[in-house]
């Protein structure tokens, strides 16, 4: 294993681990948002247990961020900056038009479009950390997941069931999923240190990760009949970098209001 | 490896006997032992060191099993402090259930893990009422982190069955 006490390797280690907690923090949070307003109480009981899953996979991750020195886990999800972020744009973007309190007009197929991305995603990047050089993130990447299994279940069956539903289901879904490939290169982005994490075998490189998504996501719209383009932009910006938008600032505001009143308060 | 291994046998019994008397905050039937969270005890000049595996990352109630812990040890002969850690390796898997452990939940109306029939892919659980294979799975996303709902065909009762969990996935 190489030694933390190398600073590049120690750096490339936090830095992925940000984009890490970071990307399950914010998706976490705009997935709570839901609660009371999914379709039926089904949808309502399973995604809040994936919510709160989600949430302690991004609290595992600033625990290692914790144990590095990087300052205690609570200051580190609620009291950072916009532009101290790394997660990726598309997982800070709204449900929806509305406020979850006034008129939500929450869009469930880029909802499910979004998660069912993105799990994907998450589950090729888990797979290649279980063998990362970083010992205890590659147990971290084992536990994660056995949960996101269950995740990525759900996330399928809603896919398909309204991709073959046809109709205004189906247009809303081909909608929704040229909404979340035009941002969806910043999510399998690994960011300005992506060569140095594979070099140091944290995780494999950009071109790799890419690759395997592809090959889990073909299968899946060659039985749906629609042809797969896995052609990904960044339409929104660069979350890797730090660039994110008024989105991120306002959910950051609402979901670090009750922290802000007491910073020092046990949960 | 065994959890108690190092220690002799009159502290394990009495380690033993304490962590028995902490029950799941939501089943309260079962005992962190019997659910398996207990990877392994430290003790070192009356220094009790716990190593507990969490059974999901984002379970509410490890905060509350910590300190149900630290009052079930507060009067235990040999030790003096004791330290609960949560570590994840390796990671709580339903197969670390214990069979008296099945059998308590069973009580409470959960059925253990769900197995995977290897024929058809399906995953199976008993009813824990009338003890049918005839269930279908209705939510796998249940109460809690760990539990799915189901639904018995044959005395038409809805139950709750443990998530499997197991390193392959
Ligand atoms: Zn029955």
């Amino acid at each position: 294993m190489t030694e933390l006490t190398e600073p590049l390797f120690k750096k490339a280690v936090v830095e992925l681990l940000y984009q890490l907690a970071d990307d399950d923090f914010i998706l976490a949070y705009r997935g709570s948002e839901w609660l009371g307003l999914a379709p039926h109480i089904e949808e309502d009981v399973a995604f809040s247990s994936i919510n709160q899953d989600t949430m302690g996979h991004a609290a595992m991750y600033y625990g290692l961020l914790e144990q590095l020195g990087e300052g205690d886990m609570d200051t580190l999800s609620h009291a950072r900056g916009i532009s101290e972020r790394k997660n990726a744009v598309l997982l800070e973007l709204p449900n929806g038009s509305g406020h979850y309190l006034k008129e939500p007009r929450y869009d469930w197929a880029f909802t499910v479009v979004r998660h069912f991305y993105y799990s994907h995603a998450k589950k090729v990047k888990l797979e290649s950390l279980k063998h990362s050089s970083y010992e205890p993130l590659a147990h971290a990447a084992v536990k994660i997941s056995m949960e996101l299994y269950y995740h990525l279940m759900h996330w399928t069956v809603w896919f398909n069931q309204l991709m073959n539903a046809g109709g205004e289901a189906k247009r809303k879904m081909l909608e929704a999923i040229s909404r979340v490939e035009q941002d969806f290169l910043d999510v399998c982005s690994l960011g300005p240190l992506s060569a140095e994490m594979a070099s140091l075998k944290l995780i494999d490189g950009d071109d790799a990760l890419m690759q395997a998504f592809h090959e889990n996501m073909k299968p899946v719209f060659d039985a749906l009949f629609i042809p797969y383009k896995g052609e990904f932009q960044q339409h929104s910006g660069k979350g890797r970098y730090g660039e994110h938008t008024q989105e991120l600032h306002q959910a950051l505001a609402t979901l670090t209001e009750v922290y802000r009143t007491d910073p020092a308060a046990a949960w | 490896m065994t959890w108690y291994a190092g220690l002799s046998f009159e502290e394990k019994e009495r380690i033993e006997k304490a962590l028995q008397s902490v029950k799941d905050p939501e089943i309260d039937s079962i005992s962190v032992l019997e659910l398996g969270m207990v990877e392994r005890a430290e003790l070192c000049n009356g220094n009790l060191t716990l190593f507990l595996l969490p059974t999901f990352m984002g379970c509410p109630a490890l905060d509350i099993i910590k300190s149900t812990i630290l009052k079930a040890f507060t009067n235990i002969e040999g030790v003096k402090e004791t330290n609960v850690l949560f570590i994840h390796h390796p990671p709580w898997t339903s197969d670390r259930i214990s069979e008296k452990g099945k059998g308590k939940l069973k009580e409470f109306g959960i059925a253990p893990p769900m197995q995977k029939n290897d024929q058809t892919g399906e995953w199976q659980a008993a009813c824990p009422y009338c003890d049918s294979f005839y269930t279908t799975l209705d939510n796998l996303f249940g109460p809690t982190a760990c539990r799915s709902i189901l639904y018995c065909k044959s005395c038409k009762n809805p139950f709750e069955a443990m998530k499997p969990v197991s390193t392959w996935m």
